[in-house]
């Protein structure tokens, strides 16, 4: 009864969050990725988990899209605990959910049109040809790259390839958007661009945005609230501003 | 005490195509069914490397042919040259030999596709497509594979026949009515009939194997070639295990 109580209590003071993480545990092994590990994301924000390489952030990310099972703890997304859910349940939440993978993750053997194209037929079974054709060039248009509908993956440009895999997130139009780690692998420039891009279209489609990363400039130019993991635990939180002004040795090491 | 590291390795990547492949049938007979990939992946298996397989199969049988002709001729039973031929070919070097060429070819690529796939993330991107990846990937290939292999063989037999008529031409002059009313004579439903069946089994066999290394790649692209390299001498091997099982049981029944 207590407990079923403490989960309406939580339902409740959530309300109006797209995303909450609570008392989240994952390890290998012996080697404890998150400890403890809790956040929320609220509608139409902009979150940013900053973390150093190897500290648990694309773990993190996996576990809330359901790629990983989590030893402990709860994701809640639209009233659902992910880890409970089976495989048809799953998918109808990842149909709101769009994932911008750090390699991008085109598939190689097909075109850019198809890559868009596969989320939307395998979700929106029954979806017509001249609906998916208006989708394809509205996602394309939005990250300025309708030129290469027709163009494999490997005649794009690491830029471009990550373009065209935002494009494919955006396609269902999700109501969250999880980035894990925009920029890595992109010059300085184009980065920013990707950024900037990122900014536009939550700012477009009013979706709420989770975006994994290391690079101080995507923290500084898309965070409305920045969360710290260190040794697997949320160390800090705030915007930008507070947290560089922090005295603590280890949140002041990402901004030296 | 402790069994030596290759005998644990052994055991453990048997378990695990037991495994990969108890999960294939308990997934193959479940909607929702990858029509148009396991079309696509037939084209890809079976018609592709139809080139391959009918050349391979012709020179086969000319050399057959141009090798055997000296010994028989030695007994004085040139004459039987058609019928031995024939029969090597249908019952043992057919299947075994094309089996093995499409362990080299379509092993191989699986093995890489889905390496490349594992260690870039499209597998993960197609889970969160709302895709299952194992249906998806695996289940065509092993279908296709396993579908492909014996009308290959089928076709690579008539191949072979044809270039051991050339072959019996080469030195003499023996008409193509003659030449396959001696090989069909020769031949019997039992001598068909388990090189048919067994070449399901090598289709099988390549198409399991070669996924399951591809699906379990890890250690980035050094992976992906190991991957590919293990698939085609996991089922080089597993062909001839399965041929050596084969014989037992044709053995048993009778057929020859």
């Amino acid at each position: 009864m207590e407990e079923q109580l403490a989960i309406q209590q939580t339902k409740t003071k959530n309300a109006g969050e797209m995303l909450v993480v609570n008392h989240l545990y994952k390890s290998f092994g012996s080697n404890a990725v998150l400890i403890d590990f809790n956040l929320t994301l609220g509608k139409g924000e902009n979150l940013v988990v900053l973390g150093k390489s190897g500290s648990g952030k694309s773990v993190l990310i996996k576990c809330i899209i359901g790629l990983l099972e989590p030893d402990k703890g709860t994701i809640e997304m639209f009233g659902n605990n992910i880890p409970d859910l089976n495989h048809e349940e799953l998918d109808k939440i990842r149909a709101k959910v769009g994932f911008l993978f750090q390699s991008n993750a085109l598939y190689d053997s097909m075109t850019v049109r198809q890559n868009l194209e596969f989320p939307l037929r395998r979700h929106w079974i029954q979806v017509m040809q001249q609906e998916v054709d208006k989708l394809v060039q509205e996602a394309l248009s939005d990250v300025g790259l309708a030129h290469t509908v027709n163009m494999m993956p490997a005649e794009l440009s690491g830029g471009m390839r990550k373009r065209i895999a935002l494009a494919r997130t955006l396609i269902l139009k999700p109501d969250i958007i999880l980035y894990d780690e925009p920029t890595t692998g992109l010059d300085p420039v184009t980065g920013k661009e990707i950024i900037q891009l990122i900014v536009a279209i939550q700012k477009k489609y009013k979706s709420s945005s989770l975006i994994i990363s290391h690079d101080m400039n995507c923290v500084r130019l898309a965070a409305d609230r920045v969360v710290v993991l260190i040794d697997g635990r949320c160390y800090a939180e705030g915007t930008y501003e507070a947290l560089r002004k922090s005295n603590d040795p280890k949140v002041k090491q990402f901004f030296e | 005490m402790a069994l030596p590291v290759k005998t644990t390795q052994f055991l453990q990547q048997t378990g695990g195509i037991s495994a990969f492949a108890g999960r294939f049938f308990k997934e193959a007979f479940k909607p929702r069914y990858e029509v148009a990939e396991f079309v696509r992946q037939c084209f890809v298996i079976g018609y592709k490397s139809l080139p391959l397989i009918g050349l391979t199969g012709f020179i086969m049988g000319l050399v057959l042919t141009m090798q055997l002709r000296p010994s028989l001729i030695e007994y004085g039973v040139e004459s039987q040259l058609p019928a031995m031929v024939g029969i090597a070919i249908v019952r043992e070097i057919g299947p075994v030999i094309t089996a093995l060429i499409f362990a080299g070819k379509i092993g191989s690529s699986i093995g890489a596709e889905l390496g490349s796939m594992k260690v870039t993330e499209q597998i993960d991107a197609m889970e969160v497509s709302g895709t299952n990846p194992f249906k998806y990937l695996v289940v065509t290939r092993v279908l296709a594979s396993t579908l492909m292999l014996p009308i290959l063989v089928m076709l690579s037999d008539a191949i072979s026949l044809y270039g051991s008529y050339l072959g019996v031409n080469i030195r003499g002059v023996t008409s193509f009515h003659l030449f396959y009313t001696q090989v069909f004579d020769s031949l019997e439903f039992g001598d068909v009939l388990p090189a048919f069946i067994k070449s399901f089994f090598f289709g099988f066999a390549v198409g399991i194997i070669g996924c399951y290394k591809g699906y379990f790649s890890n250690k980035g692209t050094e992976g992906v070639g190991q991957s590919a390299n293990s698939a085609v001498v996991v089922s080089s091997i597993m062909i001839f295990v399965i041929d050596l099982v084969a014989v037992q049981i044709t053995d048993v029944f009778n057929l020859n």
